[in-house]
């Protein structure tokens, strides 16, 4: 791993992304437009306020996960990653790169749901803002992460849109949203314990409960930036310089 | 005895295997350094799998592969080498100044090398474009530009001179003979046999095999004709005899 390198990766997909307006529009307006669709389908602040969090969480996780799964498998199909992978540059160096300029992207898009939230759209979260960021950061390198891990599997772009409802679907019916986890079948209870999207879920809705900040918070904390890691690893492992 | 330079590269019963097929069946060549080598051949016999174990990016069977004395694919050849696959490998979404500042960045090279590889493969007016909007042999050169980013000791290229017109490619075929020079190793690789004059050395290939590795005066000398391509096809009829 290099950092110059690194950060080398981080700018040009930064490029990339600066030359293709409309992807960054749908990136950053999209998430912000339905949190808007929803506060006026809800008419009812209360329920808004219990399913902006949820959207907030689920976002930046669908959107990274989407937009980094193209992202490499265009690197793998158009011959970059096989003349990268003949450079000093390392597999780290490549993920890490990702997972910062889509973390910047990620920012932008929580910054600017998160703004009109609070303001326009009356959102009430009684605890302070930081932890709400946290969550919803990680979850977007989570996305990143796992992202990078499926597209080791798809061999066209039609293939790894299709991962997306795969990875994300399950997790959103088994977190823990429609049904509290606790009164599901025994066998989906576990499964859900192992998807890391119900920690984020808990843990975001921890952080708009607000007060104190226990253990388990930070508990899903770990769990949620431990799987990023994890399939960070995974992803990288996915990468390989001798290819058949 | 001598103590002669060590060959550029050095390979010993290469043998590699793509999709349960044998595809290269026992090479054993050497490439000197300072040259240009032409790899020749019709397509499918070879050259790419050939060229990616030479750069270390492709899972062998078998043999050893030695480049600039160190195993194929060692993390000390990633700098010493520059490579060109036959799909021009530039993001289309960059211009082609940004990508050569990109891989320039990660090998570690001056930022100013963007420019001078830029004029090295007569791109030095469309530096601002996009990738996706430069014609096929632009884009072709663009990805030939990347190759020769940092100074390497090795330029691997994989059909460099595909939909240029005579014009470009003569004066592409100077480039490489002046880096040649300078000392740099390079091995190209084409299937047309004009271009083979242009090369020091010569490696031809078919199905998975070598069947010459000579100068271009040995091989006219050996099949007793002056024209490069006659020469090719009697190498066939010499073998379906043999």
């Amino acid at each position: 791993m290099n950092l110059a390198i690194t950060f080398a990766t981080a700018r040009r997909i930064m490029t990339q992304l600066r030359h293709d307006h409309r992807t960054v529009a749908l990136m950053v307006l999209v998430p912000t437009l339905v949190i808007v669709l929803l506060y006026y389908v809800m008419d009812d602040q209360r329920s808004f306020d219990q399913w902006a969090p949820i959207l907030l969480c689920v976002f930046p996780f669908l959107v990274m996960f989407l937009v980094t799964s193209i992202g490499t498998l265009r690197e793998r199909t158009s011959g970059t990653l096989e003349r990268l992978m003949a450079t000093p540059l390392g597999k780290l160096d490549l993920l890490l790169g990702y997972g910062v300029a889509f973390g910047v992207m990620a920012c932008l898009q929580v910054a600017l749901a998160l703004t009109v939230s609070l303001t326009w759209l009356g959102l009430d979260i009684s605890g302070s803002l930081w932890p709400l960021v946290l969550v919803a950061l990680l979850n977007a390198l989570l996305g990143t992460a796992l992202g990078l891990f499926c597209s080791a599997f798809a061999r066209t772009e039609f293939q790894a849109v299709q991962f997306m409802p795969l990875v994300m679907i399950p997790q959103l019916l088994l977190g823990g949203i429609l049904v509290p986890r606790d009164q599901m079948a025994p066998v989906l209870e576990w499964v859900s314990n192992v998807l890391p999207m119900s920690y984020a879920i808990e843990a975001m809705k921890d952080a708009v409960m607000g007060g104190d900040l226990g253990g388990d918070f930070w508990r899903d904390v770990v769990v949620v930036a431990g799987s990023a890691l994890l399939a960070l690893v995974l992803g990288a492992a996915t990468l390989r310089r001798r290819t058949p | 005895m001598m103590n002669l330079p060590s060959p550029a590269i050095s390979v010993r019963d290469l043998r590699v295997s793509r999709g349960g097929r044998e595809v290269l069946h026992g090479l054993t060549f050497e490439v000197p350094r300072g040259q240009v080598t032409g790899l020749l051949g019709p397509s499918g016999c070879g050259k790419t799998t050939l060229m990616r174990s030479i750069v270390g990016v492709q899972v062998v069977t078998g043999g050893e592969v030695t480049v600039l004395g160190e195993p194929a694919g060692s993390p000390a050849l990633r700098r010493k080498i520059g490579y060109s696959t036959q799909n021009p490998a530039v993001y289309r979404d960059l211009s082609v100044r940004e990508n050569l500042r990109y891989f320039a960045a990660v090998l570690g090279a001056p930022r100013g090398d963007a420019d001078r590889v830029l004029e090295e493969v007569g791109l030095a007016g469309a530096g601002d474009q996009l990738g996706g909007a430069l014609s096929g042999g632009q884009l072709n050169r663009a990805s030939l530009a990347v190759a020769l980013l940092g100074s390497p000791e090795l330029v691997v290229l994989d059909e460099p001179t595909v939909g240029l017109d005579p014009v470009l490619r003569q004066e592409l075929w100077r480039l490489f003979q002046s880096l040649a020079g300078r000392g740099v190793t390079l091995v190209v690789s084409s299937h047309v046999m004009d271009e083979a004059a242009r090369c020091q050395r010569l490696i031809v290939m078919r199905d998975g095999e070598i069947f010459a590795d000579d100068t271009p005066d040995g091989l006219r000398e050996h099949t007793r004709t002056t024209d490069l391509e006659e020469a090719f096809l009697r190498l066939i009829e010499e073998r379906a005899a043999a």
